[in-house]
């Protein structure tokens, strides 16, 4: 009986090799584009401006791949590739320790103004950089931070999610914890680093892993405050590779790029696939 | 909710909470700030002074033919995307559930394109649309439609449209999967002894039961339409042809970066800063919600 209200849900014979049709065929489509961008980036040129281009790839593979790497179009995709990670994990990390701190101080004292600087933080929340650009790039420029790291990093700092995941963690912390560690007279920068940062590590991870796709995917920033290509982080380089006028765009090296642009977020997401999945529905909350 | 338990002193939760709100009143606070004051004023063409318009500005954009084509176009690009994302996402997931064995390979499979960033999703669509060397447009073209979303604004609209859903349906297809696993396996299995088929259930009882999921991810989605997609809109369309997909964050900064009309673009930013306000509010009363469902 419990046999047979399964096979009502669970698909059984040819309705489960249906299901699992249509599933590598919703997977296909969804890969097609980049499996398309693979193919281009593994053939000349001369195969792709004379459409249909081949649909598997090609023998151009090392000879792409060392062009776009090394010399690129204005500058080696290797220094886009740096400039992106150095963005990428300082937006995560600085954002993170950022975090830690305020979190740890607005829940576990009270002092003067904690309120206010809590709603201060909570406003952040609202406002993507997208919306305040003219004026950021102006402190920036009057910091003279347009290319630069610090640049690139602090004004995506600047917002609150990763302080109110801290916050709702915290709360969890029984407080038996802090009453033994205040009894055994510790001070609450010991209680910081023995309890609560271990405490922490699965959230930091799982933090970690959506804030580095986000740093290394963002584009509209890194546009506006590096004008210099040297600057330039792999997200955003990647317009600049095309040519302004009407001649043909080189590409199997920008799609060779394309795919050096994504194989590392790809392979935080894949690798990472429990803690991303967890970040993912905690930052949404 | 507050903790019973906490520790004396005022100094160090000062020094704790100092970097993050230094960043934000650096970055933050005073940015917006200058875009509301700055939107109340006309520079001159010199940059040297300029005029107080009072709300000028905000009412030269609201009589502005581009800006209210800006507002429909943003409202007509969000409903494509969040519709192009949603939907195949949750055939996804529905069909993934019924799996005992394997979904879990297709999941690592499906969250690829999640990775993958907006401006590179646009390179990649571009070049499968593309005049000239696209393949899909070099299809078309065989079965005798011809492709141009350089010229065509339907067209080109469409395009970004997809090309932005196409990384959220990775997105969708996680939290639907998610809340689709969390309905209770009893109440399937009593509705099929009670001859409910496979299509009835999903429409009495598993579409219900995926509401505020489904709520939830539609303002997300639409959110994401509005401030994460500038990025596939510059590489594809500029916003192009005749403005067809120009987004109101695409606005923002092509007349304050491009046009260098900073009034009104900080204008815009402060109707922004309104509208994101409102979704969030939106969102936030709906989060109330979702725990008492």
């Amino acid at each position: 009986m419990a046999n047979d209200v399964q096979g009502m849900v669970e698909k059984r014979g040819a309705g489960l090799w249906l299901t699992h049709v249509f599933m590598i065929f919703g997977v296909l489509v969804i890969f097609f584009p980049i499996w398309l961008a693979f193919v281009a980036s593994t053939v000349s040129q001369a195969d792709i401006v004379s459409p249909p281009m081949p649909l598997l790839p090609g023998d151009k593979f090392l000879e792409n791949y060392s062009a776009a790497l090394f010399s690129g179009v204005n500058v080696p995709v290797t220094t886009m590739l740096f400039n992106s990670l150095i963005m990428a994990i300082g937006i995560a990390v600085g954002k993170i320790v950022i975090s830690l701190l305020s979190a740890f101080a607005i829940v576990y004292f009270r002092f003067p103004c904690r309120t206010m600087f809590f709603w201060m933080i909570f406003l952040t929340l609202m406002l993507p950089v997208e919306v305040r650009i003219v004026p950021t790039y102006e402190v920036v420029a009057g910091f003279g931070m347009l290319n630069s790291y610090g640049g690139l990093i602090f004004p995506l700092i600047a917002s609150a999610t990763a302080t109110f995941l801290f916050r709702q963690f915290f709360l969890t912390i029984p407080d038996e914890l802090a009453e033994a560690a205040r009894v055994d007279g510790a001070r609450p920068m010991r209680f910081f680093w023995d309890i609560v940062l271990p405490m922490s590590r699965t959230n930091i991870a799982a933090l970690f892993v959506i804030l580095f796709i986000y740093g290394w995917n963002q584009y509209l920033w890194p546009l506006l405050i590096t004008t210099d290509p040297e600057m330039n982080t792999i997200v955003m380089g990647i317009k600049q590779m095309f040519p302004s006028g009407d001649d043909f765009a080189n590409w199997p090296v920008i799609l060779a790029t394309s795919i050096l642009a994504m194989i590392p977020p790809v392979i935080v997401v894949i690798s990472m696939q429990r803690l991303f999945i967890r970040g993912l529905v905690d930052s949404e909350k | 909710m507050e903790k019973r338990v906490t520790f004396r002193g005022w100094l160090l939760p000062f020094l704790l909470i100092a970097p993050q709100v230094a960043i934000s009143a650096i970055f933050f606070f005073y940015p917006a700030g200058q875009a509301i004051w700055q939107s109340l004023f006309i520079p001159d063409p010199f940059g040297l002074s300029s005029q107080f318009v009072g709300l000028g500005n905000f009412e030269f954009l609201l009589g502005d033919r581009y800006y209210r084509a800006a507002f429909g176009t943003t409202a007509i690009f969000s409903i494509l995307v969040t519709v192009f994302s949603m939907i195949p996402a949750l055939f996804l997931a529905v069909t993934a559930d019924r799996l005992i064995k394997g979904s879990g390979v297709y999941r690592t499979m499906l969250i690829w394109p999640y990775a993958v960033a907006p401006a590179i999703a646009g390179v990649l669509w571009l070049f499968m649309f593309n005049t000239r060397v696209g393949v899909v447009s070099w299809y078309l073209g065989n079965l005798g439609y011809d492709w141009n979303h350089v010229l065509n604004g339907g067209e080109a609209m469409g395009l970004v449209a997809v090309a932005s859903a196409w990384g959220r349906i990775s997105y969708n297809f996680l939290f639907f999967y998610a809340a689709l696993q969390a309905v209770p396996r009893s109440v399937i299995e009593a509705a099929a002894i009670d001859g409910a088929r496979f299509w009835r259930r999903f429409f009495t009882i598993v579409l219900p039961l995926l509401s505020p999921t489904t709520f939830f991810l539609l303002v997300v989605n639409i959110v994401y339409s509005f401030f994460e997609t500038f990025g596939v809109i510059h590489t594809i369309t500029s916003g192009g042809p005749q403005q067809s997909t120009t987004i109101l964050v695409y606005k923002v900064f092509s007349d304050g970066f491009v046009g260098q009309d900073l009034g009104s673009s900080s204008a815009q930013s402060v109707i922004l800063l309104i509208v994101v306000g409102l979704l969030t509010i939106f969102q936030f009363k709906f989060i109330e919600k979702r725990v008492h469902y």
